[in-house]
């Protein structure tokens, strides 16, 4: 597949802080790239500078090998992390006005039956709920038939169904060949969608590859949960080197039998024991000392 | 370009006219002003009366005497063509030039009448004779002559905080940066808010125009299409100055502060509610830099007047020249975010 868009070297400063610091990667065609870090991490950042809306220091940003110009402005949907739309219009008149935008639009009713936004067609954006919005944003985002969509962190603040199923939607978008970057602090989310990951910590990423890939070169172990009440945190700390976090104590172990004889030695309960493989919260983890959602 | 611009402009329009607390403050506020103002503080007071003095010199003998009486403004003036207007519109009882003993006086006048029994009254011991000459004219009422700066006046409010606000806000709130976004240039933003802005204040004004023209009876000597000529121009001019305060500020309360930095100054001195004339030459020249001031004087000269389009070309040429200087200075300091 050929690279739709390549980053090179990008630096982006705010007086003394270096938000985003010699960032460089290629998202290939028709593949859904996921930038993850915590917050303040730079990836709002990186990700506007790709946009076009922030001008880097230093550094390049190529769309099918030239600058971002009007062609970029006319193939790329963009959905930012918050946007507010203007005030008295309702959900049809702001579809209007976007599609006026561009040369090649997709038609509002077809949008309105794919995000389910027909009951509301003619509601003050205003009144619109939270999952209603994203829904806007997203069709708005498409209305131009992109052939790069970027997401910005497009499940914040959505309840468990509404963000599965923007997950759903946005497969069906990939499905229809558009390229998707995303930027998201849910790990869950960007094993679901994202055929490559780059973790961001301070300015800088410090792992890129597929999901699978990046687990493995840098996990051979599993994952022993114990929920935290069946396990003092002396006895698990001292004897198993344990992680307490989300009510639970994580015992890193490359042998899973001898940690749960160990365990049955100490009379640790295990009925609620759960072996699970090393997810990329735990390779985040790992990488910055950090957790995701901190 | 221009299928962008409309949608812009659609959009802002619906915005506007759905506000229907902003429009109705836009309708109602001058309309209030200007029946405060007609009946309740219009300035018919006896007891003051304006005399003009055309000779430069200080007065001697009986028109010192004169001079001394007390309750009448005098008012120095270069000349007598110009100032003899003032005479005809009642915005001076009396006009003097003690040089020559001649004095002018409307016969319509009757504060006219009493200050020339005074002057008469000064001059009767001195031996000394004085020439009367009668001038003739409609009084000029307050409420002639500040209907135009009010109609100026709420271009401005309209025009300076009509679009100033609604930029800072779409910035602050992130509209903007959807907008960047897009394929939308920001001169293509740009026009589509002069554009709406503009027809929405022409169009209000012509109402409040028409509606005034209805309840209170004003002088109109002028062509509407002069008139509206000039109300357009002053209307693009304040859009550019609210375009230039509002390019770069994304805080509604900056904002607020610089927009009446420049209205404040606006309202008071370009003439709206006084004359400047006797105003300290400095002020006046200050008010000159004002735009408010062009629009107010171009809108008198035609509506009093009856000044046609090369008569008020020297204000028109202000505007149109500072409105494109404006422009592009908002165009290039323009920032989305």
């Amino acid at each position: 597949m050929s690279v739709i868009l390549q980053v090179s070297s990008l630096v982006k400063r705010f007086g003394q802080l270096t938000a985003v610091n010699d960032v460089s990667f290629e998202i290939r065609e028709g593949c859904c790239f996921g930038l993850l870090g915590p917050n303040g991490a730079g990836k709002t950042t990186t990700i506007e500078m790709m946009e076009g809306i922030k001008i880097p220091d230093s550094g390049t940003i190529r769309y099918q090998g030239g600058a971002l110009g009007s062609q970029f402005r006319n193939e790329a949907g963009i959905m930012f992390q918050t946007t507010a739309l203007q005030e008295f219009i309702t959900v049809r008149e702001i579809m209007v006005q976007f599609s006026r935008f561009y040369p090649d639009t997709t038609g509002i009713d077809e949008l309105a039956d794919r995000y389910a936004l027909h009951d509301f067609l003619n509601q003050d954006t205003r009144k619109l709920s939270g999952g209603q919005k994203q829904r806007l944003l997203l069709a708005m985002a498409l209305i131009n038939k992109p052939k790069i969509l970027f997401l910005d962190e497009p499940t914040t603040g959505l309840d468990p169904q509404s963000r599965r199923n923007l997950w759903r939607q946005v497969q069906e978008i990939r499905e229809q060949g558009a390229t998707v970057l995303l930027t998201t602090h849910y790990m869950e989310e960007a094993y679901e969608l994202c055929d490559e990951i780059a973790i961001m910590d301070h300015g800088r990423i410090i792992a890129h590859d597929a999901p699978d890939a990046l687990l493995a070169a840098h996990f051979d172990d599993v994952v022993v949960q114990i929920h935290a009440a069946d396990i003092p945190r002396a006895i698990g700390e001292q004897e198993f080197q344990a992680i307490y976090r989300n009510d639970n104590a994580h015992i890193v172990t490359g042998d899973v039998n001898r940690t749960i004889e160990h365990l049955l030695r100490l009379n640790i309960p295990l009925n609620r024991l759960r072996i699970r493989a090393r997810d990329l919260e735990d390779l985040f983890l790992e990488l910055t000392g950090k957790e995701l959602r901190a | 370009m221009w299928n962008r611009i409309y949608a812009l402009f659609v959009a802002r329009n619906l915005e506007f006219v759905r506000d229907r607390s902003a429009l109705a403050w836009s309708v109602l506020l001058p309309v209030l002003i200007i029946f405060v103002f007609a009946f309740a503080f219009t300035d018919d007071n006896p007891e003051k009366f304006k005399v003009g003095l055309v000779s430069g010199s200080a007065l001697e003998g009986a028109a010192a005497t004169f001079g001394d009486t007390r309750y009448i403004k005098f008012i120095d003036f270069d000349e007598v063509e110009t100032s003899l207007q003032k005479v005809e519109r009642h915005q001076v009882d009396l006009l003097f030039d003690p040089d020559s003993n001649r004095y002018w006086i409307n016969q319509t006048s009757p504060n006219g009448y009493i200050v020339e029994k005074l002057l008469i009254a000064a001059y009767s011991d001195s031996g000394e004779s004085l020439q009367q000459i009668m001038v003739a004219g409609d009084e000029i009422r307050y409420i002639d002559w500040v209907i135009p700066g009010v109609i100026a006046m709420n271009i401005m409010w309209g025009a300076l905080f009509g679009i100033g606000y609604v930029i800072v806000r779409y910035r602050k709130f992130g509209v903007l940066k959807r907008l960047s976004a897009t394929p939308v240039t920001a001169v293509e933003f740009l026009c589509a808010q002069i554009l709406s802005r503009l027809w929405l204040l022409v169009v209000v004004n012509v109402v409040i125009f028409i509606g005034m023209d209805l309840f209170v009876d004003f002088r109109m000597h002028g062509s509407y299409f002069s008139l509206l000529l000039v109300f357009t121009l002053g209307c693009i001019n304040l859009i550019c100055c609210g375009l230039v305060v509002a390019a770069r500020i994304s805080s509604e309360e900056v904002a607020n502060g610089v927009l009446n930095l420049f209205s404040w100054p606006m309202m008071f001195l370009s003439g709206v509610w006084f004359s400047l004339e006797g105003a300290h030459p400095l002020m006046q020249k200050f008010a000159l830099l004002l735009p408010l001031t062009h629009v107010t004087e171009a809108a008198r000269e035609i509506m009093i007047d009856g000044a046609g389009i090369v008569d008020v070309s020297d204000h028109l040429l202000v505007l149109g020249v500072s409105s494109v200087i404006l422009l592009f200075i908002g165009a290039r300091i323009f920032q989305w975010e």
